[in-house]
Order: structure tokens, then C-alpha cells, then sequence
């Protein structure tokens, strides 16, 4: 954690996350995630071995509904607000490489 | 110029008033309206109004109520929802460019339960761009102003809520709290602001920042107002896997028992022992309330809470880790906003490039960064093993005390400008807010006094998860000495 965040990394981080950066922004975005894990550094001092991770504040498990059958959303309604649709599905562009 | 409204009706008095006939749903709706238009253009705490609509809703409201109706506890009051509360059939955009134009086809939980409960709908309120951000700066639609000084932030990223009660352009609205988006601007505007506990009030139709983090809860004038929304939108909801099973807890009958023997405890860490930054002035508001509590009865002593120093640094791990997994559903493919690519790959990546503005980048980046293989351990691991030892401390401080009292915010509010260039110095704004976060419990904020700058300054009441009843207890009384204290300095 010591070593600072490269342009390399954040250019990698980038394209995982599906996101495009000009030449300025990876360097300026660099530069702002290298302090905010800088900053998150601190923690790396305690010793929180024996402590067990919290995911989440309650202790809450499990939770399911009745399984019965009750009305959904309307399904042209949830089309209506889709860039693309097709025969009552969602439209995308090519998935795969190949030519169609 | 100042835009805050003096002496305004509180959501209590304008439900009565309404339900016994003494005004009606209209007459307050165009009192609120005329607010709106004298000053909304300046102040811009609105993405959207809907005055016909909530013109039309107040006069079917006083029809209901002239056919001897009972419409419920909040009959006509003016409400506003935070623009990351789905409205069925109205635009909800997260203040961000990818959700521009969408409608959501169904309601959030909270917006049925105040229509339910004879709330309108006065409009959405602007936010940090999906709520990341302490002065909604990072909003696609242009900063919401402070409506005491329009020169400073009202605070985030619920910015928008906290300006359209402290303008009155609505008795109460609702925002939600990740990292303190509720109680900064609450403080900043000077209103009352309420994070309850996790899992309280239903988040279903609340679109995910930080799931393990993200809360729903009331903006008000009045610390009863708040007690009173709290009660018609929290409890159980089946919609929401996370609501906590139980009804919502009776507040506005707790409010006048005072403080006699109650024991608050002041965060050393906050209060200038631990975490930097914390200003004079404010150190001071929050020591002369811990001291009119004392005058009051409760027993006030300081308590140490030390991993809340490390807080800030586990929020910045968590919630980014989380926004960036929520934030991946925004692929330009059922909703908002597509950019053509060649392949669906490069549609996604073109359509985030261009509907994401550089916070929430930023934060999904970090999130995306901190999940990643060879750093999961070394940071999301910590950050939330370090959630847990702060949950501990927490609960052992509750051993001895029924509530905590801190600073809400380091500082009143800023200038536009003053902290965008570093997102560091921005996010230092939540220091005090956070904790309660990561630890799930409630928090809220209530004004105590003026900085040295004269703008309103919020002190912060804490109490262990599903102890609201103790927390709003203690802050009616705090309320109560603030109105002592600003009545002796006049």
C-alpha cells in the first residue's frame, strides 16, 4: 500500500470499470486517488487481525418473501424507458466479435 | 442576501390547521408556491416543480377533507423528495446525466407513506450527482445555493432538501445519508436533519449509492416535525429486504420529557482531541449545548471513541467499493442515457464516459480499484474490520451513556469553489457524520447557534441503533436551549 497509485493502474481500473479517460483526466484523477489511499493508508497501522469484517449493520439473514405469485411491472411501461427495444426486449448492440 | 424563511408554519401546525378546517390544503400550497417563485430561480434547490400537480392534489385533499375525511397526520403539508427517490411517471435523475428524461415506472416506498399520509408533492430536489458530495458542486445541473447567504454551499450531497425547507418553499423533505448528506447540509442550512437507524425506514425505490451505508430521512424545522415524518415513513416494509421487521417507534409523545438524569456523553475525538480541523467556533456551540444540557439535568462527561479517527479512511474504501458495483447497472441499456458504440462494449463505455460526471469517476475508480485482486485484503478487508471495532466502541460507550454529542460538521457552510479542487479537503467535511454510518446506528443534527461568520451551526446527537425515541428526546431539549440561548443574546 506504500507505493503510490500509477497512471497504469488507473488506466487498467478505467477500462474495468468501462469508462474512457483523456490523457489529463488519467493524470489529474492519478494524482486525486493517489491522496484519498494515501489518506485510507492510516488504517494499515492497526491491528485488526482478530476482528471479524462487518459487511453489513444488521443481523439480518436470509430474508425471502412468501413465494406466491403477485403482480410485477408492466412490462411496456419498463420498455417505455429503454433507449432500444425490439419484439419486447431490451436491444443491444453486437455482443461478440463476429460479423453478423 | 438572505432567502431563509422567518417564522415558518411547521409541518404540526399546518396538518392541524388543515385537518380542523382552520385553512386549507390550497392556501398552503400556494403560500409554499409563491415562495418558490419569488426566489427558486436564485436559489435552485429544485431539479423539478410539479405546482400543477400539487395545486391539483391540495384542492382533491380539501375535497376529501370538506366530505369529512381523515386524511392522515401530514394533511397538506408541502413535501419535496431528494432526486434519487423514484416518483412513478416523473423525471428522477440522481442529478446526473445518465439518468436525464427517465421515469421511473413505479414509487419509492417513503413517497407512497407521505402521500399516504396527506403529504403533496411539491418537486425533486437537486443533489450531489447520485448523492456523492458534501455542497451538491458535483450536481450535472448547476449547485443548489444556501438560502442564508447565497454566496455558500448549502451542503450534500441532500443540499437541495436541506435549502427548500430553510427557504420554505416546503415543511419537509426527505434526503438520504451515506456519509452524512442528511446532517451537513442540515447544519449548514440550519434545520433539523435525521439519519435514523440503518435499516428503519424502507429504502426500496431509493436508488443504491452505498447499501451497506445508504439511509432515508426527514429534513424539518422543528425537531418535532421531524419525530412526526420519521413515524409516517419509517417501519417495516416487505419491498426492502434490509428494513428492520418491527413498526416504527412512537417519537412526538417522547419530546417534552426533558433530560433529568440522562447521561451524554461529548466525543473527545470530535471535539478537538483526535481529528483535526474542527473549527473554534464550532467547538464552542457544541460545548455551550453539552453545557445547557448539564444545566438541564443529564450528566455530561466526555467519552473516547478512537476508532472514529480511522472512519474517515474505512468510508472512503467501503462506500466507493460498494458505488461501484451499484453504479454498474448504468450500462445504457434498460434506462437513461445511451452513446452509440460498435459493439455493446464500447456503447457501455461511451455512455458512462459521457453520462458520469468526475466525482462519481472518481469513486468508481477508487471502489473499482480497492476490489481488485491483490488489494481486496489490504483495503476493503480493513475498512471493514474497522467498522466492526468501531461498532464495539461505540456500543461500549452505550454501556455508560444513553446518547453521544458531537459537531455535525467541522465547519459552516463555505464559499462555492473553496474545496472542488481537492477531493480530500471535501471529504473531510463528513468527518464527524461517517461513524454512525459505519456502524448503522442514528444520528442527527439540530441547530445550536451561529459560527463567527453568522451562518448556522448544527451539533449532533448520536444513540445506539433503534434507540430514537432517547435521541429525539435529547434533541427537542437541545432545540429548546437554543431558543433559550438566542432569546438571553437578544
Amino acid at each position: 500500500m506504500s507505493n503510490r497509485i500509477s497512471t497504469d493502474e488507473v488506466a487498467h481500473v478505467a477500462r474495468l470499470a468501462r469508462l474512457q479517460l483523456t490523457q489529463g483526466e488519467l493524470e489529474r484523477f492519478t494524482e486525486q486517488l493517489g491522496d484519498v489511499l494515501e489518506h485510507a493508508a492510516d488504517i494499515e497501522a492497526l491491528d485488526l487481525d482478530g476482528v471479524t469484517p462487518m459487511a453489513h449493520p444488521l443481523p439480518l439473514a436470509n430474508v425471502a418473501r412468501p413465494d406466491t405469485v403477485r403482480p410485477s411491472l408492466d412490462r411496456d411501461e419498463v420498455l417505455s424507458q429503454a433507449p432500444a427495444v425490439e419484439d419486447g426486449r431490451f436491444k443491444v448492440p453486437k455482443i461478440l466479435g463476429e460479423e453478423l | 442576501m438572505s432567502h431563509a424563511v422567518d417564522n415558518p408554519s411547521t409541518a404540526i401546525e399546518i396538518a392541524q390547521a388543515v385537518a380542523s378546517g382552520a385553512t386549507n390544503a390550497s392556501t398552503v400550497m400556494d403560500e409554499h408556491l409563491a415562495r418558490i417563485e419569488a426566489s427558486e430561480t436564485e436559489v435552485h434547490a429544485f431539479n423539478l416543480v410539479l405546482a400543477d400537480q400539487a395545486r391539483q392534489h391540495a384542492d382533491a385533499l380539501d375535497a376529501r377533507i370538506a366530505a369529512g375525511e381523515d386524511v392522515g397526520p401530514l394533511a397538506g403539508v408541502p413535501i419535496a423528495l431528494k432526486d434519487n427517490m423514484c416518483t412513478r411517471g416523473i423525471a428522477t435523475t440522481c442529478s446526473s446525466r445518465i439518468l436525464e428524461g427517465w421515469e421511473p415506472p413505479y414509487n419509492a416506498t417513503v413517497a407512497d407513506r407521505l402521500a399516504n399520509a396527506g403529504a403533496i408533492l411539491v418537486g425533486k430536489t437537486n443533489l450531489d450527482e447520485f448523492a456523492m458530495g458534501s455542497s451538491t458542486e458535483n450536481s450535472a445541473f448547476g449547485p443548489t445555493k444556501n438560502p442564508h447567504d447565497l454566496s455558500r454551499v448549502p451542503g450534500g450531497s441532500s443540499g437541495g432538501s436541506a435549502a427548500a425547507v430553510a427557504a420554505g418553499y416546503v415543511a419537509a423533505s426527505l434526503g438520504s445519508d451515506t456519509g452524512g448528506s442528511i446532517r451537513q447540509p442540515a447544519a449548514l442550512c440550519g434545520v433539523v436533519g435525521v439519519k435514523p437507524t440503518y435499516g428503519a425506514v424502507s429504502r426500496y425505490g431509493l436508488i443504491a449509492f452505498a447499501s451497506s451505508l445508504d439511509q432515508i430521512g426527514p429534513f424539518t424545522h422543528t425537531v418535532a416535525d421531524a419525530a412526526l415524518v420519521h413515524e409516517v415513513i419509517g417501519g417495516h416494509d416487505p419491498l426492502d429486504s434490509t428494513s428492520i421487521p418491527q413498526p416504527a417507534p412512537a417519537l412526538t409523545e417522547v419530546l417534552d420529557r426533558g433530560v433529568d438524569g440522562l447521561r451524554v456523553g461529548l466525543i473527545d475525538e470530535m471535539m478537538g482531541h483526535g481529528i483535526d480541523g474542527i473549527s473554534a467556533d464550532v467547538l464552542a456551540r457544541t460545548n455551550e449545548a453539552a453545557e445547557a444540557l448539564a444545566a438541564a439535568g443529564a450528566k455530561v462527561d466526555r467519552v473516547s471513541i478512537p476508532a472514529s479517527i480511522y472512519g474517515l479512511s474505512s468510508y472512503y474504501l467501503v462506500a466507493p467499493a460498494e458505488a461501484s458495483s451499484n453504479l454498474s447497472r448504468y450500462d445504457g441499456v434498460r434506462y437513461g442515457l445511451r452513446e452509440d458504440g460498435a459493439n455493446v462494449v464500447e456503447m457501455n463505455t461511451a455512455t458512462r464516459t459521457a453520462g458520469f460526471g468526475d466525482e462519481v469517476k472518481r469513486r468508481i475508480m477508487l471502489g473499482t480499484y480497492a476490489l481488485s485482486a491483490g488489494y481486496y485484503d489490504a483495503y476493503y478487508g480493513k475498512a471493514q474490520r474497522l467498522r466492526t471495532l468501531l461498532a464495539q466502541e461505540f456500543n461500549e460507550a452505550y454501556q455508560r451513556f444513553d446518547v453521544l454529542l458531537s459537531p455535525t460538521s467541522p465547519c459552516t457552510a463555505f464559499a462555492f469553489g473553496d474545496k472542488t479542487a481537492d477531493p480530500m479537503a471535501m471529504y473531510l467535511n463528513d468527518v464527524c457524520t461517517i461513524p454512525s454510518n459505519l456502524s448503522g446506528d442514528p444520528a442527527m443534527s439540530v441547530p445550536f447557534g451561529i459560527g463567527d461568520d453568522g451562518m448556522p451551526v448544527g451539533v449532533q446527537v448520536l444513540a445506539p441503533a433503534t434507540h430514537e425515541p432517547v435521541m429525539f428526546q435529547v434533541a427537542a431539549e437541545v432545540e429548546r436551549l437554543a431558543a433559550e440561548a438566542k432569546g438571553a443574546a437578544q
